[in-house]
């Protein structure tokens, strides 16, 4: 297993690995949204929480076509589903790989551009706790989404849809944390219950993505 | 251990390719899969590998036994020879290398990306691969694609030694590699009418 990550961790780092894709889109997305929205900072700072969740969500749904596919195209998924690590730990550890390559460098990334975006000072820390409650949850169900549509040619646009209604909680959830975090509000409940989606993805998800992908790769 | 088929059939994308196939292998033996085109070989082979299931029939003595080779080498374009080969034998728990890379002259490429070698070069390293899982049941299709005279010896003094040693081998070849093996002609096993009940797979499209 740790052979796995060790290569996931080392091919995204490569030239043409993808490290970077996910954190460049958030950065301009993040970047452009003051000079779309105009310099209004009370209007910026309350829809900075916002504006950070949706850009890491779609940060990370940007980078999930690479997840599975490389594999699939050169036959590394056939000889990992033959070999003797359990498929459902192989997916667990490549969804590890992405959140550490994707999920990671976009929590790091948000509270630098929420300066950008005029967060309210208390609102950083609950920023980057509710990204790191929410961020793995993004990558299992988003492994989850790649197993299901692997071996369809061009099936993006498929999983981005399957995989989106999946996403709503997360966002809602993770969101709603980050802006009452921003305002001064009590956090418990939506962090809660961010964290609850997360576990639960973790520990169920892994298993449907596994019996998903043994329908899909042969 | 002895892999053993009964009246094994299986289908392709929904269609019955193959039915009532009958074979055992015993250690030390080989076995070669012959037939044309689209007559079912690779769907075989995947199936025995246990990479999509059988419509009939049993497969005994594959579980977590065989070494799958298919069509694609399995290789890492941005991971070198070395690293590529390590990284396979890490997951099946192994670590030595060396007599894989050995066997097929890859020494002297073991620190090139595997993106820069050419066809036949990738193919010796995917072969390589079956050398470092150290499974009994080597199960190959279209093993000599792309490679040369010299490459094609290599291999099949990597399947006679594998056979020495005990194991077993299964290919779908066309090409006489000079080692005494069974020959199944799949040519007429064509799936009876009645296995195209329930046949179909297609469970998204």
């Amino acid at each position: 297993m740790i052979a796995l990550l060790i290569r996931d961790l080392r091919l995204a780092l490569r030239a043409g690995g993808g490290f970077g894709l996910g954190l460049a889109f958030f950065l301009i997305l993040t970047v452009l949204v003051p000079f779309s929205v105009g310099p209004q900072s009370a209007l910026l700072s309350s829809i900075a929480p916002g504006i950070l969740w949706l850009g890491s969500l779609l940060a990370c749904l940007l980078s999930l076509d690479r997840l599975l596919a490389l594999d699939f195209e050169d036959g590394t998924l056939d000889v990992l589903a033959t070999a003797p690590l359990p498929l459902e730990a192989a997916l667990a550890v490549k969804a590890l790989a992405h959140w550490i390559t994707t999920g990671l460098p976009l929590v790091l990334a948000a509270p630098f551009l929420g300066i950008l975006l005029n967060l309210p000072p208390q609102g950083f820390v609950w920023l980057v706790a509710s990204l790191l409650l929410g961020t793995p949850a993004l990558s299992i169900i988003g492994t989850f989404g790649a197993a299901l549509t692997e071996g369809i040619k061009r099936g993006g646009l498929l999983m981005s849809l399957l995989v989106l209604p999946l996403y709503v909680p997360t966002l809602i959830f993770g969101a709603e944390a980050a802006r009452r975090g921003a305002v001064g509000m009590a956090i418990e409940t939506p962090l809660l219950l961010l964290a609850g989606i997360s576990l639960g993805s973790i520990a169920l998800l892994p298993f449907a993505a596994a019996a998903a992908l043994r329908m899909t790769i042969r | 251990m002895v892999l053993r088929l009964t009246d094994v059939a299986v289908a392709r994308g929904g269609v019955p390719v193959l039915g009532a196939v009958t074979f055992e292998l015993e250690p030390g033996r080989a076995l070669v899969l012959r037939g044309p085109n689209g007559s079912g070989k690779t769907t075989l082979l995947r199936a025995i590998a246990g990479l999509q299931p059988v419509l009939s029939g049993r497969i005994e003595g594959a579980e977590d036994t065989v070494a799958y080779a298919g069509h694609a080498d399995g290789l890492k374009a941005m991971l070198s020879v070395a690293e590529n080969l390590q990284f396979w034998a890490a997951v099946y728990g192994r670590r030595e290398i060396d007599a894989a890379l050995e066997t097929y002259a890859l020494a002297p490429l073991a620190d090139r990306l595997a993106g820069t070698l050419s066809a036949g070069q990738k193919r010796r390293a995917g072969l390589a691969r079956l050398m470092v899982t150290d499974r009994p049941i080597w199960v190959l299709d279209e093993p000599t694609v792309s490679l040369d005279i010299a490459a094609v010896g290599m291999f099949a003094d990597a399947v006679r030694a594998h056979l020495d040693g005990g194991g077993m081998a299964l290919l779908a070849t066309h090409i006489d590699l000079g080692i005494e093996a069974q020959v199944l002609d799949i040519t007429g096993m064509r799936a009876a009418p009645d296995a195209l009940h329930g046949a179909s797979d297609e469970a998204f499209l």
